[in-house]
């Protein structure tokens, strides 16, 4: 039997945005995450956490290297086929939650399966069991400006899972948190993480990173692996 | 279901993004009602332009029609013959026959038929109710010759007397007949008193009052007197300027204006020249051009400023949503999917301006009907057609945010 393909595998993937001047944003590297790490990146402001992370989600191509998502080829698939394999593949979380502030908690979790085949008649509770799953479930009619900034984030996490992606790609999930809700939202992550889920989180803070099984630095654009344990 | 699906079918192992008919339909609602008061003045441009479009030309069909039962009551059964002998031959004697009433009216289908001229009165003459002075309603008032045919085609209705007949045309009797408003700026109220009028210094016995004609309107304005009285009087009609007014049955117009020249002229029916009945699509026409063609076209502005309004409102929303745009990116939706949800919204602001604007035009197209009395008329092309404009309006409008909001790059739009 041969072992699962590994989630992300980059083979010498770099990025350099155009300019001027041109910025080596991401410096050729190579990186294996398998099904089920929990992998912290970690890197000063302006270091190419970002730019990695974009790769990582198919939202930007590299302009070097080849870059596996589960073992297919992403750098040589047409875009309508890599914006496919983003929308069932991948869930995101954004420092900034990006929920649709006309759109309830609800609507806002459904929106993840408008694009990628879910019947419209299975979403609505699918949602409402996503939600509950981040502790939301009773504020399933809230709109967003209703909401604490845990509960925000919660509620993108939610949006992030609802779909059944194979990784899960957080930047800076908790940048915009107090320590309490900091808490809430890496103790979900873990939950995630324990069920098998393949957790990549973007964080300045020490603590977070600390959860991590795995954690990457970045510092310049080069990436470098840092075994914590 | 059926499934919007863009794009060919890639790898079988990658499943391709949809964006459902019904979540477009639902997308576009829900992004239209975010701001319902912006939408709803967008749309105004877009309701201005379709029910200025569905006004002119309900109004336009509702006086056609007007205009044609009218026309099939009276211009029908309506010819005119002039006199140009004159033009012809510069020589020629008057061309109406002395029998010419006789003749026309032997003619199949005709009713009435006369010949009648304005009189030319010597200078100085005047139409008064007494040989002397009262020169204030000694105005110029037209004095026309008729025979008595000429005047039961025009159709007059009598309001006290009678029109003069055959006997008296014939013995030349000093009468005449008169419209109700010149009777009453002649101080004429009764017909009892025999009361006389004089034209110049000449009397004439008032025998009628006319309250209405159907035709030449104008003779409500005249003294109406016998042809041969005024021959004998004023003498022949100096030159050409005698026609003959026919009155027909309904459809036998245009064939007994085809007949006149010749019965009345077999030797030089080119004397003759017939003015037939006006044709009701030639009267249509000219009378839809002219105005509604301003107003037509004042519609056509209002969709540009509607389209413009509604371009203006999605490019807006596409700059303010670009995180949207941004997440969608990454949930799945492509650049076509993006594409297709602004030009859902822009349509759909389009098309409810369309239908706003088809049922205000609808009411007003209405109101002005009953007001005078009319049939609204609407084609039913107008009304389906209208709301489909509107969609179009906003299609076409929303095509430049809608290309600008799929080209976002999805990292950059998320950076917002
Ligand atoms: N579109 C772009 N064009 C040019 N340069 C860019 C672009 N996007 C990012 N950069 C540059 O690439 C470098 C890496 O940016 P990136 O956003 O990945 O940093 P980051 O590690 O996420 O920083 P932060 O922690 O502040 O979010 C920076 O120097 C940035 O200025
Ligand atoms: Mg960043």
């Amino acid at each position: 039997m041969t072992p699962p393909a590994p989630v992300i595998e980059f083979r010498q993937v770099g990025l350099t945005y155009p300019g001027p001047p041109p910025v080596e944003a991401l410096r050729p590297c190579d990186l294996v995450i398998e099904p089920g790490e929990f992998v912290s990146i970690v890197g000063p402001s302006g270091s190419g956490k970002s730019t990695f992370l974009n790769i990582a989600g198919l939202l930007d191509k590299p302009t070097t290297g080849t870059y596996l998502l589960d073992g297919i080829d992403t750098t040589t698939l047409k875009d309508s086929d890599v914006t496919s394999v983003r929308g069932r593949r991948i869930g995101f979380v954004f420092q900034s939650f990006h929920l649709l502030p006309h759109r309830s908690a609800l609507e806002n979790v459904m929106l993840a399966m408008t694009y990628n085949g879910v019947p419209r008649a299975e979403r609505a509770e699918r949602a409402r069991e996503a939600l509950a799953c981040v502790g939301l479930g009773h504020r399933v009619a809230a709109m967003p400006s209703t909401l604490s900034g845990g509960e925000r984030q919660r509620c993108a996490i939610a949006r992030a899972l609802v779909a059944r992606p194979s990784l899960l790609l957080c930047d800076e999930p908790t940048g915009n948190l107090d320590t309490a809700n900091t808490a809430t939202v890496l103790r979900l992550l873990e939950t995630l993480h324990d069920g098998g889920m393949t957790v990549l989180v973007i964080t300045h803070e020490p603590e977070v990173a600390a959860r991590g099984s795995r954690t990457v630095a970045i510092r310049d654009g080069l990436l470098s692996e840092q075994v914590m344990r | 279901m059926k499934r919007f699906r863009t794009g060919r079918r890639g790898d079988p192992a990658i499943p391709s993004s949809v964006f459902g008919a019904r979540d477009i339909l639902a997308e576009s609602v829900a992004g239209m009602l975010q701001r319902p008061a912006r939408s709803a003045l967008t749309t105004l441009g877009t309701v201005l332009g379709v029910g200025t479009f569905v006004a002119i030309l309900g109004l336009t069909a509702t006086t056609s029609s007007q205009i044609d039962s009218r026309f099939n009551l009276l211009s029908a059964t309506e010819v005119t013959v002039e006199d140009v002998a004159r033009e012809q031959d510069e020589f020629a004697d008057a061309a109406f026959p002395d029998d010419a009433d006789a003749t026309i009216e032997g003619l199949n289908g005709v009713e009435h038929a006369g010949v009648f001229w304005s009189v030319r009165l010597p200078p100085g003459s005047t139409v008064k109710s007494s040989p002397v002075g009262d020169a204030a309603v000694g105005e110029k008032i037209d004095v026309v010759a008729a025979s008595p045919g000429a005047l039961r085609a025009a159709v007059p209705t009598l309001a006290q007397g009678r029109l003069f007949d055959t006997y008296l045309s014939e013995t030349s009797q000093p009468v005449a007949v008169i419209g109700s408003g010149m009777a009453s700026r002649l101080g004429i109220t009764t017909l009892q008193t025999q009361p006389a009028i004089f034209i110049g210094d000449t009397p004439f016995t008032v025998i009628g009052i006319v309250s209405d004609v159907r035709r030449k309107a104008d003779l409500l304005l005249s003294v109406v007197v016998p042809g041969t009285t005024a021959e004998k009087v004023w003498g022949h009609p100096a030159d050409a300027g005698t026609k003959m007014l026919i009155s027909t049955e309904a459809g036998a117009a245009r064939q007994v204006s085809e007949l006149a020249p010749t019965a009345l002229r077999p030797d030089h029916p080119e004397y003759l020249k017939v003015i037939p009945p006006p044709d009701p699509k030639a009267l249509r026409t000219s009378v839809t051009s002219d105005l509604n063609q301003l107003f037509l076209l004042l519609a056509a502005i209002c969709l540009v400023i509607g389209a413009v309004g509604i371009a203006n409102t999605t490019l807006v929303a596409v700059l303010e949503r670009t995180g949207e745009i941004g997440l969608r990116r990454a949930l799945g939706a492509r650049g076509r999917h993006i594409t297709v949800q602004f030009l859902a919204e822009s349509g759909t602001l389009g098309a409810l301006g369309g239908l706003v604007g088809t049922s205000l035009g609808t009411i007003t197209v209405v109101i002005v009907a009953v007001v005078r009395e009319w049939t609204p008329v609407i084609h039913t092309a107008t009304v389906a057609a209208a709301p489909v404009i509107g969609l179009v309006t906003g299609l076409v409008a929303g095509l430049y945010p809608a290309w600008r909001a799929s080209r976002v790059p999805p990292a950059e739009a998320l950076r917002r």
